[in-house]
């Protein structure tokens, strides 16, 4: 590995579709877990936690 | 085994060039196996005597479910040149070029990670050391040291399948009790005729493969003899849930049914031993091993959904 950026690689319209494919379904189960730790936390934290003691 | 990638840049060049689709990532989850793991394990929420927030209910089943798939992405990593050779497994994403080893593999271990920590936060830290150890136990023990060394691969192995209810329970009430044990019981004692009926009739592939199951190094009159002793095990333990009130009258019957049906397959199968006969026990045996656990599971959540049902007084 020399750590340049391989520019003699061109993608086949194949694997370019395939990436973007890759790429949208990462996009989407990352917006999932987003949503998921949201959602989480607030079960986590139950109802009247404003009145807790700090 | 086939996990040693490339040269750096081959293997660089492989993953931007990959034709890999979400789909095929999708299939080194085992996405079928995954669907077995989910509902077992719901059966082990459900069957708590306690109750937690749905949503965390919800969170767990899906770590559950997500490590169980970390499970088969790490198998299908290691298991690539075995997949190969056999026809059920060849069109595997590894074996058929979609996806390199290493790829599942870092895609295994990502989910593994993550699935605990989520169980842990969502649930509690038993719940994700038990799921850390099953996806551990299904991808080093079963895979790595037990598949390809001896016919009581799938006996000990079948412990990881087994776990998921028992995660399940844990996650609801943080603990593990007798009932948890029990739902953990009928499955490990379920997974060698289940396993084995398949194994006698797909004994040429797994041979090619040099895989040691039962068949091929005890031949198929022990295993058929091994069948009945775990058969002969698996009906009666089916019924305990009801003894322990776990499950219900109904629960009581269709495992008293179910259990001696299995049994009488398994009797079929031990004593047919030649030709399309023998064939033909082992297919229905298998079969209907299926149908037993789906029908026991089923029961048990459908009398435990309806207690849980009339506890919020959505029914009766």
């Amino acid at each position: 590995m020399t750590g340049k950026p391989h520019r003699d690689i061109v993608l086949t319209p194949e694997q370019l579709k395939s990436r973007r494919a890759r790429n949208i379904a990462i996009g989407l189960v990352v917006a999932l877990l987003v949503v998921l730790v949201y959602v989480l936390t607030i079960a986590k934290l139950g109802g009247h936690v404003a009145d807790r003691v700090i | 085994m086939s996990l040693v990638t490339d040269s750096g840049f081959a293997a660089d060049a492989l993953s931007t060039g990959s034709t890999a689709t979400p789909g095929d990532y999708v299939e080194l989850l085992k996405p079928r196996v995954m669907s077995l793991v989910v509902f077992t394990a719901l059966c082990g929420i459900v069957a708590a005597p306690i109750r937690i927030n749905p949503v965390l209910a919800f969170t767990s089943l899906l770590a559950i479910a997500v490590g169980a798939g970390a499970s088969g992405a790490l198998n299908m990593a290691y298991d690539a040149d075995i997949d190969g050779l056999m026809a059920r497994t060849r069109g595997r994403p590894i074996p058929s070029g979609r996806v390199t080893a290493g790829e599942a593999l870092a895609f295994g271990g990502v989910l593994s990670l993550f699935s605990v920590m989520v169980i842990g936060l969502a649930a509690n830290w038993l719940a994700a050391a038990l799921l850390g150890f099953t996806i551990l136990f299904y991808s080093v023990v079963y895979t790595i040291y037990l598949k390809r060394r001896t016919p009581q691969n799938i006996v000990i192995g079948g412990a990881a399948g087994a776990l998921p209810p028992l995660i399940g329970y844990a996650a609801v009430t943080g603990t593990v009790t007798l009932d948890s044990l029990l739902l953990f019981g009928i499955i490990f004692i379920w997974t060698p005729p289940h396993f084995w009926a398949l194994a006698l009739l797909r004994s040429e592939d797994y041979a090619r493969a040099g895989v040691p199951m039962m068949p091929n190094v005890k031949g198929t009159a022990r295993t058929r003899l091994e069948i009945l002793v775990y058969s002969a095990m698996l009906a009666p333990l089916g019924i305990v849930p009801w003894f322990t009130r776990l499950g219900g009258n109904v629960y009581g019957v269709v495992a008293l049914v179910a259990g001696g049906l299995f049994l009488l397959l398994a009797w079929r199968c031990y004593r047919r031993r030649e030709g399309s006969a023998a064939d033909k026990a082992a297919k229905h045996l298998f079969g209907f091993s299926i149908l037993y656990l789906f029908l026991l599971f089923a029961v048990l959540l459908a009398e435990r959904g309806l207690a849980l049902a009339t506890h919020f007084g959505l029914w009766g």
